[in-house]
């Protein structure tokens, strides 16, 4: 883990606002699924780097694919080959890899961690994904395993919710990997319950340092946390990824 | 060339510390600093017993700076002693303590219970803007200042850090109230209260509505503020508040601060504090500067 300058490999956009971007660097030799890295944008004026989880790499390579969620991701998305990239990572702790079958459910710009996830599982794959109208990355993770899609503007796959797309596709993974929205996460808590399934879950959060120190990016926990003795784990340090037990969403 | 600085007789290898609640208590910094080159740890707050903080999000960025309302987090005094001050017993840097509670009797615990530790200093936190009990209620009236200062002097074994709050009439009033109680030296600036919003979501980005502003956004006034309060004094002061870069430091210093320390920017670049340290040597290098005291309010 370091902060260095990266070189930007080739960007390109994927979906209306999506973008996804390879960044030559050796910190990805050192990346699992499910971390994340911090990236810091030129302008000094946006002090705070922004979290994104890593999509997927290879050798010496990282991919990052985001969303346009403000003027920070703006200026990440005007990098051409070879430009510069300053980054943090990788950070966090990633999904612990079962050789069961799983059942990957991912949101919007939750769905890019799962491409690493997929390729890293050994088992059956079923793969969910969610999103508000046209799909992205679904026919890359189709290679991994059976992809079921929902929109909620129903242009394809299920018109609703991962959830709804899952009520009609009754699935048999015996553990779930998710990442999305705290809504989608919540449902697919009660839904690892009921099916008496242990599940990953990977949250976000506002954060500030990224490496545990501030505590800005705390969720509330079922247990005592072992940093304040409160309950509240820190989404960047002893997560993203956590077990669905664990946290209360 | 001496780049040591003195503070109530506890001497620093180098006048660049880390402003509370930015560095934790230097554990996760680790990976990136050496904390050997630092002047001090300052701490993150601690209470007399575990602190949950606040609803999240606690963080949003703003132009130039950041707005944060953790509201104090903290693990209590005892695991603090038992984990926090272990691990910084490893290092020789010295040691400052940010210490914060809701009542009097609450600060004066914690001083206690670090009576018989090897921290070098206390830095009493009367100045955070997020807690609803405590903390800046102590910090913006000279009565309250000046009660709650004499009753940790009376119990500390250590030199004491009032840490002062920018959201003030008067810096200076507050400096002298701090000094006639019996502070061995102020700090300042703590955050200004501030505010977001969401104008897309029409909420407030911070759970807490309010939340504490920092960053190179508010260096100037905390220049100012350093600057009026070290003139209203003779304690020394240790300035802060946006410092980003060597030039910052050195000016904090110029203005009257005897030390400094880095806050918000410890986010945008976990290696600041050493490059503000090795910029400082560099600027007394290439300006013949033998002693980095001759900075202390030169102008």
């Amino acid at each position: 883990m370091e902060k260095q300058t990266a070189t930007v490999l080739r960007q390109e956009c994927i979906a209306d606002g999506i973008y996804s971007m390879w960044i030559k660097t050796p910190l990805a030799n050192e990346a699992c699924p499910g971390q994340f890295i911090s990236v810091y944008t030129n302008n000094a004026a946006r002090l705070l780097p922004r979290p994104i989880s890593i999509c997927e790499t290879k050798q010496d390579c990282l991919r990052i694919v985001y969303r346009i969620a403000g003027k920070g991701t703006e200026e990440f998305s005007r990098y051409h080959a070879n430009d510069p990239v300053s980054i943090l990572g990788p950070l966090g702790n990633g999904f612990p890899l079962s050789g069961e079958d799983a059942v990957l459910i991912a949101g919007g710009i939750g769905i890019p961690p799962m491409l690493a996830l997929a390729k890293a599982l050994t088992g059956k794959k079923e793969i969910v994904l969610g999103y508000r109208s046209t799909p992205f990355l679904q026919d890359e993770l189709s290679a991994f395993g059976d992809v079921i899609l929902a929109t909620e503007d129903g242009c394809t796959g299920t018109r609703g919710t991962v959830m709804d797309a899952i009520a009609a596709h009754p699935l048999s993974g015996k553990v779930i990997y998710a990442c999305g929205p705290i809504p989608m996460l919540r449902a697919v808590k009660e839904y690892a319950a009921a099916q008496n399934i242990p599940a990953w879950l990977s949250l976000e959060e506002r954060m500030a340092c990224g490496v545990g120190a501030c505590l800005g990016c705390v969720c509330e926990s079922t247990e005592t946390d072992a940093h304040s003795l409160v309950n509240n784990k820190r989404i960047c340090k002893d997560g993203p990824v956590f077990a669905a037990s664990e946290v209360i969403l | 060339m001496n780049t040591q600085v003195s503070i109530a007789g506890v001497t620093f290898q180098n006048p660049v510390m880390t402003a509370s609640g930015t560095f934790g208590s230097g554990m996760e910094y680790n990976a990136f600093v050496d904390l050997n080159r630092l002047g001090a740890v300052v701490t993150k707050g601690v209470a007399s017993v575990p602190w949950a903080g606040n609803k999240t999000p606690r963080v949003a960025e703003t132009y130039g700076g950041m707005l944060n309302a953790i509201g104090l987090q903290n693990p209590g005094i005892d695991l603090f002693i038992e984990r926090d001050l272990a691990f910084l017993k490893q290092y020789r840097t010295r040691v400052i303590v940010n210490v914060c509670g809701r009542t009097v009797d609450e600060y004066v615990t914690v001083v206690e219970r670090l009576a018989d530790t090897s921290v070098d200093m206390l830095e009493i936190n009367v100045s955070c803007p997020n807690v609803k009990e405590g903390a800046i209620a102590f910090g913006q009236d000279t009565k309250a200042l000046s009660d709650i200062t004499a009753a940790i002097k009376k119990k500390a074994k250590q030199p004491v850090i009032m840490k002062l709050s920018p959201n003030v009439t008067s810096i200076s009033e507050m400096a002298k109230a701090a000094e006639a109680a019996g502070a061995d030296a102020i700090s300042l600036i703590n955050t200004f209260t501030a505010m977001k919003i969401d104008i897309y979501r029409r909420r407030f980005a911070l759970a807490n509505r309010t939340g504490g502003l920092s960053g190179p956004a508010i260096k100037p006034i905390a220049v100012r503020m350093v600057y009026e309060a070290s003139h209203a004094v003779s304690i020394p002061v240790i300035g802060m508040g946006g410092i980003a870069n060597a030039e910052d430091a050195v000016e904090f210093m110029m203005a009257g601060a005897t030390a400094v320390a880095v806050g918000a920017m410890n986010f945008h670049d976990p290696y600041t504090t050493v490059r503000v340290i090795e910029g400082i040597e560099a600027f007394m290098r290439d300006q013949k500067i033998d002693d980095v005291n001759s900075l202390i309010g030169c102008v």
